[in-house]
């Protein structure tokens, strides 16, 4: 079943329409700031983007926090949470199950083929910002030659700050897991794909929203976007391990919930759609 | 009947249940199919079919009762079972943006057993089977209503199934592609493939079972082979210009009669027919009435289930019966 959701997946246009959309909006920011030459001040602008005028190979790093707030979620949202309603709205849920596919395996075929497109987006972004960046900004770091700065100020040298930008990937990647995760379990509860994608996104909204709120700090170290941005500490010289560290168990435990809740809830369905 | 009890059973349900909420959708039934029947899945709209053939699918799981399908329990032996299944199930479905053949390519591939060398082949011959041998690479959004359900009846028999279940398969088909698809059933039956053909239509179950259960409202209240229910009624039918002198001559044993047709209570036609003729009477046509598969069906169910009554007005009208269609 993994083999033809994948098929399915990377011979859709819409696959590709898709995250050619969510890479558009890195590479706009990015000729924008070539041609303005106006990076945000330092400590201002989503992360690195104040960095990225002087050294260009941060530029990745750049377009990953432009993109996972709100792109990477809402196309991660809209694939998973077409899993099940999705099939089911066509009427080929029915027909899959007595091929027969197994339930566990469906849902299974399904989280895999939803974060093969994650990664598969997240490489396009990367491999974009990459180049555009080398081509377009950070001219400077090439002609100073010296090595990247640290968030912290200190330097970094490249085999380091390459296995540091995998990380950061990698932990991008493991949120936009719970939020697949999230998806798919309400895939496996309302009748149509679209009101899972707009469930998980009402989540993610609810819990951006909670954020900014004093009163809610209790509930702060629970909700699924606070870690999120975390990935920069992996660029502090020592790497500031808390926020990345809870915010993986946090993301891991929203996975287990979710998946739990997507199996318990698809094993006993009854399909009469 | 001892060459039927023989064979063995390819479905049987056992105080089958389905309550969705407070609505009980099947009522406790005993359904029985034999290896090599046709069997005839009856019964209003609503009146618990697709549901039964969901539970027998592993699709519905029920509230209570069991099911076994081709020897094993369902839904808890799916894996052995269902590969042995070919199933159209409320109108075909599959993916719109897709061809035909790469559709019932892709779906023989999700399953474990889908021999890849032969795939190619396999489709091919599904389609050949269905009329859609020709079938371009347009996609199945553009399908007429008539090419999907061939397609869905494709992708039922892409497996070489030994029992087929089939909801409502001639919907949407012209009369000659119904015609096709009934020979196609019957052809498939013939090499030795268990159909169970759930319909409202009573002309298409009467034409092509050899077996028939009729469901209302969630009960089975019918099951029998199709020869036994249609067994002649001890009348005879006949229809003559010469209405008065024949009503003279059989006199209490007319059960009703027109201006030119007559029941007559007796169960030889030719008998009637010859005293008639020794009479002088001409008879236009005569023939022992046999009962149709409407009446059985009528006369076991009540009036379909997507008929909802106001409760202060209980009397439905009431259906015309054999006395006053002849009379």
């Amino acid at each position: 079943m993994i083999p033809v959701e994948l098929s399915k997946l990377l011979r859709s246009r819409r696959t590709w329409m898709t995250i050619a959309m969510i890479d558009a909006l890195p590479a706009l920011v990015a000729v924008l700031l070539a041609v303005t030459d106006l990076g945000p001040r330092p400590g201002t602008g989503p992360a690195f983007l104040s960095a990225v005028l002087t050294d260009g190979t941060l530029y990745p790093l750049a377009a990953l926090a432009i993109v996972l707030p709100l792109f990477l979620p809402i196309a991660v949202a809209l694939t998973a949470g077409e899993a099940v309603a999705g099939e089911a709205q066509q009427g080929t849920l029915r027909y899959l199950l007595v091929r027969p596919v197994g339930r566990v395996r469906l849902l299974v075929a399904k989280l895999v083929a939803s974060m093969v497109f994650v990664v598969l987006a997240v490489l396009v972004v990367a491999a974009t910002a990459y180049v555009l960046g080398v081509l377009l900004l950070g001219d400077e770091s090439i002609t100073v030659t010296g090595p990247t700065t640290s968030v912290s100020g200190t330097a970094l040298s490249t085999p380091e700050l390459v296995a540091r930008t995998g990380l950061a990937f990698g932990y991008a990647i493991l949120c936009m897991l719970g939020v697949a995760c999230v998806a798919l379990f309400l895939s496996t509860v309302v009748r149509t794909p679209a009101a899972a994608a707009f469930g998980t996104l009402g989540l993610l909204v609810g819990s951006t929203v909670l954020l900014t709120l004093d009163a809610a700090q209790v509930l702060h170290p629970y909700l699924p976007t606070r870690y999120w941005i975390a990935f920069v500490d992996l660029f502090r010289d020592p790497i500031l391990w808390r926020d990345i560290v809870r915010g993986t168990l946090l993301q891991l435990a929203y996975v287990v919930v979710f998946l739990g809740a997507a199996w318990a809830s698809f094993a006993t369905k009854d399909v009469s759609d | 009947m001892s060459e039927l009890s023989q064979r063995p059973v390819a479905v049987r349900t056992e105080s089958l249940t389905k309550r969705f909420g407070p609505v009980t959708a099947v009522d406790g039934i005993d359904l029985e199919v034999r290896e090599g029947d046709v069997y005839g899945f009856l019964g209003a709209n609503g009146s618990g079919k697709t549901t039964t053939v969901r539970m027998l699918l592993g699709l519905v799981l029920p509230t209570s009762g069991r099911v076994e399908v081709l020897g094993e329990p369902m839904p808890s032996a799916w894996r052995r079972v269902l590969p042995q299944v070919g199933a159209m199930i409320e109108g075909p479905a599959a993916y719109g943006q897709l061809s035909g053949r790469r559709n019932l390519a892709l779906f023989d591939a999700m399953a474990a057993d889908g021999d890849r060398a032969s795939r190619a082949r396999r489709v091919d011959d599904a389609l050949e089977q269905v009329g859609l041998g020709g079938v371009d690479k347009r996609p199945v959004r553009a399908y007429s209503l008539g090419m999907r359900q061939r397609l869905g009846l494709a992708g039922a028999l892409l497996r070489r199934p030994r029992l087929l279940v089939l909801d409502e398969p001639t919907n949407g088909l012209d009369p000659q592609g119904i015609q096709e698809i009934r020979r196609l059933l019957l052809e498939l039956n013939a090499a030795g493939t268990t159909v169970v053909v759930s319909s409202h239509l009573l002309a298409e179950i009467e034409q092509t079972c050899t077996r028939v259960g009729v469901l209302d409202r969630g009960r089975l209240v019918l099951q029998d082979e199709l020869d036994d229910l249609r067994r002649p009624t001890g009348h005879v039918e006949l229809t003559t210009p010469d209405v008065g002198h024949a009503l003279g001559l059989l006199g209490g044993t007319v059960v009703a009669h027109d201006d030119q047709r007559l029941l007559v209570r007796d169960p030889d036609p030719a008998a009637v027919n010859a005293r008639l003729v020794a009479a002088g009477v001409r008879v236009t046509s005569i023939a022992a009435e046999v009962r149709r598969l409407e009446d059985v069906v009528l006369a076991a169910t009540r009036a379909g289930s997507d008929r909802f009554d106001r409760p202060d007005r209980p009397d439905r009208p009431d259906r015309p019966d054999r006395e006053e269609v002849a009379g």
